[in-house]
């Protein structure tokens, strides 16, 4: 019967020109066992030691600059009036960014039915949610005193306070601790089969137990499928608009406030496009590597590269397009502070940062117009870093430049950040990288059980269900195999 | 209802989505209904095929969605308006769309925790032990095979008649399922 399919699958491919989504001649076992090997090999290779002990190292930094920081206080950094926001919110902005490209990938391109998506959403998912747990340090610090965090929440308490919700800053709270709890929940969901494939193919009993409570019975029984897609459909419908508000919210921090260069409607739109190209930048920048030394290029093919390189050209246009939006409104507004504000950001002290931000964001990946380009693997990895430098700066520069000359000169000042800042900037990847590696040795990075479903022998025979498709009458509608 | 003791259930297993969905198609012809297929990625026809077409999970979800973004509108009025009211330059207390963003968030929430925690209730997992995993190739379910069971509370069955009945759709192999 599967024989019966393969000539017209293979049609298929070729009426729609696109190259297959996985290297032909993966069947289900092979599938499996491919994927789950990395996983339950026992020997962990060298360069995974290597790799997790300088990540871990660098985290090492992060929790040491955390300590001297909760124990002296936020003085260490450099923020100071007038730049009261500074790495804080530049890295929180930064991380939460690049979290967006994995509930993309996961929820969005689902909904779209791009299948290419099956092979790198569970490590953009990973990456979503780790990058979350690295921008969530950064408010939380922030405050100063990180063991009232609580606070932030509402909870009836002695003193009969509440938070104000007519705060941006709360609504953050809000988005950023929803989007946190429903990526976890899609990540787990999406994980519950494939720990089951791992408790059932693991002959090492302690990771059998612990495979086996992960997965929670798991069984792959018709009806738990039925259920389980439905909640996984409806997960990707929430996750949609959330991830849209997410970034919204984050942008409104700043477009609520008055200060030059923060007060535009263009900014809900324009952050939501940034952080798709710095999620889509983080993505290729480990999905890169990965694939090389996992030999995976038969599951994360040219094709997904090359889909990555398109999604980041076309948001990093949509960005461009909100750089130039900036400076016509300072000119079309007639402003004073506002045209004051873009020509100091592009001539001022820190006109460099604005230029190299132009350099990274917006000239360097214009190379992935040329289709070569976009399939030249080790270029595209130097692209993406550049987004993810760009995107960094382009932070640095609103937040800054915004702040340190305002509507008064008299109030005018400097910034720059101090070794504690960086320290704690650098931490962070530490931490992200050491998470990254220590998903990618304990779990499947990349969804099995989907890859089950893309390949040929997984069609059904006959129709595929449509609204026409009439009800079961209780005898069997086609001729029995 | 009759009840075999000892015996859960007759599992066929097939290598073939096709055969199975065809298998499981007959059974429901035949008359039987306490049956359940498993498989190594979600088929919608399997699930038609053994007559599962009730889902309760949307509106479940529903009710999550309702319950969050109600909750969290209620929450800001009640702590805005009535429980500490601030006056700011005489501005309005339920200024409801300031309220908009955490009443999205918390519909979005609501609706997520009921999603996942609903499916898992409706499935009820957790669920360490199951007779199913009695059967020795039974793990290979979660990689590359089709089952497909008819238990054994089931009004037609019967241990001899059943296995007959399973052995003539073609599976490789048709054995009891233990408790």
């Amino acid at each position: 019967m599967a024989k019966v399919e393969e000539p017209l699958h293979q049609s298929l491919h070729e009426i729609s020109g696109a190259p297959p989504v996985i290297e032909p001649g993966h069947t289900f076992a092979s599938v499996t066992d491919k994927i789950s090997t990395i996983v339950l090999r026992r020997r962990t290779p060298l360069w995974w030691l290597v790799g997790f002990g300088l990540s871990f190292t660098l985290a090492m930094v992060l929790f040491y600059t955390i300590g001297y920081l909760v124990l002296t206080g936020i003085g260490i950094w450099g923020n100071n009036i007038p730049v009261g926001w500074a790495f804080d919110i530049i890295n929180f902005v930064w991380w939460i960014g690049i979290g967006h490209a994995g509930t993309l990938i996961s929820a969005i391109l689902l909904l779209l039915r791009q299948q290419w998506r099956t092979s790198i959403n569970r490590f953009a998912e990973a990456m979503t949610l780790f990058a979350v747990a690295c921008a969530g340090l950064y408010p939380a610090l922030h405050t100063g005193r990180p063991w009232l965090d609580y606070w932030l929440l509402p909870y009836p308490n002695t003193m009969r306070m509440w938070p104000n919700f007519r705060s941006p800053l709360i609504w953050d709270v809000f988005a950023v601790s929803t989007y946190a709890t429903v990526s976890l929940l899609f990540w787990y969901t999406g994980l519950i089969p494939d720990l089951a494939t791992l408790r059932d193919r693991t002959r090492r009993r302690g990771a059998k137990i612990i495979y086996g409570i992960l997965a929670m019975g798991w069984r792959g029984s018709a009806r738990h499928w039925h259920r389980y897609e439905t909640a996984y459909l409806l997960l990707a419908g929430l996750s949609t608009p959330l991830v849209l508000s997410v970034h919204t919210v984050v942008s409104f921090d700043f477009a609520v406030g008055i200060v030059p260069g923060w007060h535009a409607t263009i900014f809900p739109p324009y952050f939501v496009a940034g952080a798709i190209y710095a999620g889509f930048a983080m993505v290729l920048i480990l999905a890169i590597p990965l694939r090389k030394v996992y030999g995976l290029e038969g599951f994360i093919t040219m094709r997904h590269l090359r889909n990555m390189a398109k999604i980041m050209l076309a948001t990093g246009l949509i960005v461009a397009y909100g750089y130039m939006m900036e400076s016509f409104m300072a000119w079309y507004s007639g402003n004073t502070y506002e045209a004051f504000m873009i020509r100091n950001r592009m001539t001022g002290p820190y006109w460099y940062m604005y230029w190299m931000l132009i350099l990274f964001n917006v000239a360097i990946p214009q190379v992935l117009w040329v289709r070569r380009f976009r399939g030249n693997v080790p270029l595209l990895f130097v692209v993406s870093l550049s987004v993810s430098i760009g995107m960094w700066l382009e932070r640095y520069v609103i937040i800054v430049t915004s702040l340190h000359r305002d509507f008064l000169p008299s109030s005018w000042g400097m910034y720059s950040g101090t070794r504690w800042d960086y320290a704690m900037f650098f931490g962070s990847i530490g931490l992200f990288l050491s998470l990254f590696f220590l998903f990618i040795r304990f779990l499947p990075m990349i969804s099995i059980f989907e890859m089950r479903t893309i390949l040929p022998q997984a069609e059904v025979a006959g129709e595929k269900p449509t609204a026409t498709r009439l009800p079961e009458t209780g005898g069997p509608q086609e001729s029995p195999a | 209802m009759k009840k075999t003791p000892g015996l859960y259930g007759l599992m066929a297993e097939f290598d073939d989505p096709n055969d199975v969905i065809a298998a499981a198609r007959r059974a429901y012809a035949a008359g039987y209904r306490r049956m359940n297929a498993y498989s190594p990625y979600p088929i919608e026809e399997l699930a038609e095929a053994i007559g599962f077409h009730r889902n309760a999970l949307p509106l479940i979800v529903l009710i999550g969605g309702v319950l969050g973004g109600l909750g969290g509108y209620l929450l800001q009025v009640w702590t805005s308006v009535i429980e500490y009211p601030i006056n700011i330059a005489g501005r309005p207390l339920h200024s409801w769309p300031a309220f908009i963003p955490v009443t999205f968030e918390c519909t979005v929430l609501g609706a997520a925790l009921f999603a996942v925690l609903g499916m898992l209730a409706l499935n009820k997992l957790p669920q360490p032990y199951h007779p199913v995993f009695n059967v020795p190739r039974f793990e290979l379910a979660s990689r590359s095979l089709f089952f497909f069971c008819i238990e054994s509370n089931d009004p037609k069955f019967d241990p001899q008649e059943t296995r007959r009945f399973l052995e003539s759709l073609g599976p490789r192999e048709v054995t009891d399922v233990e408790f």
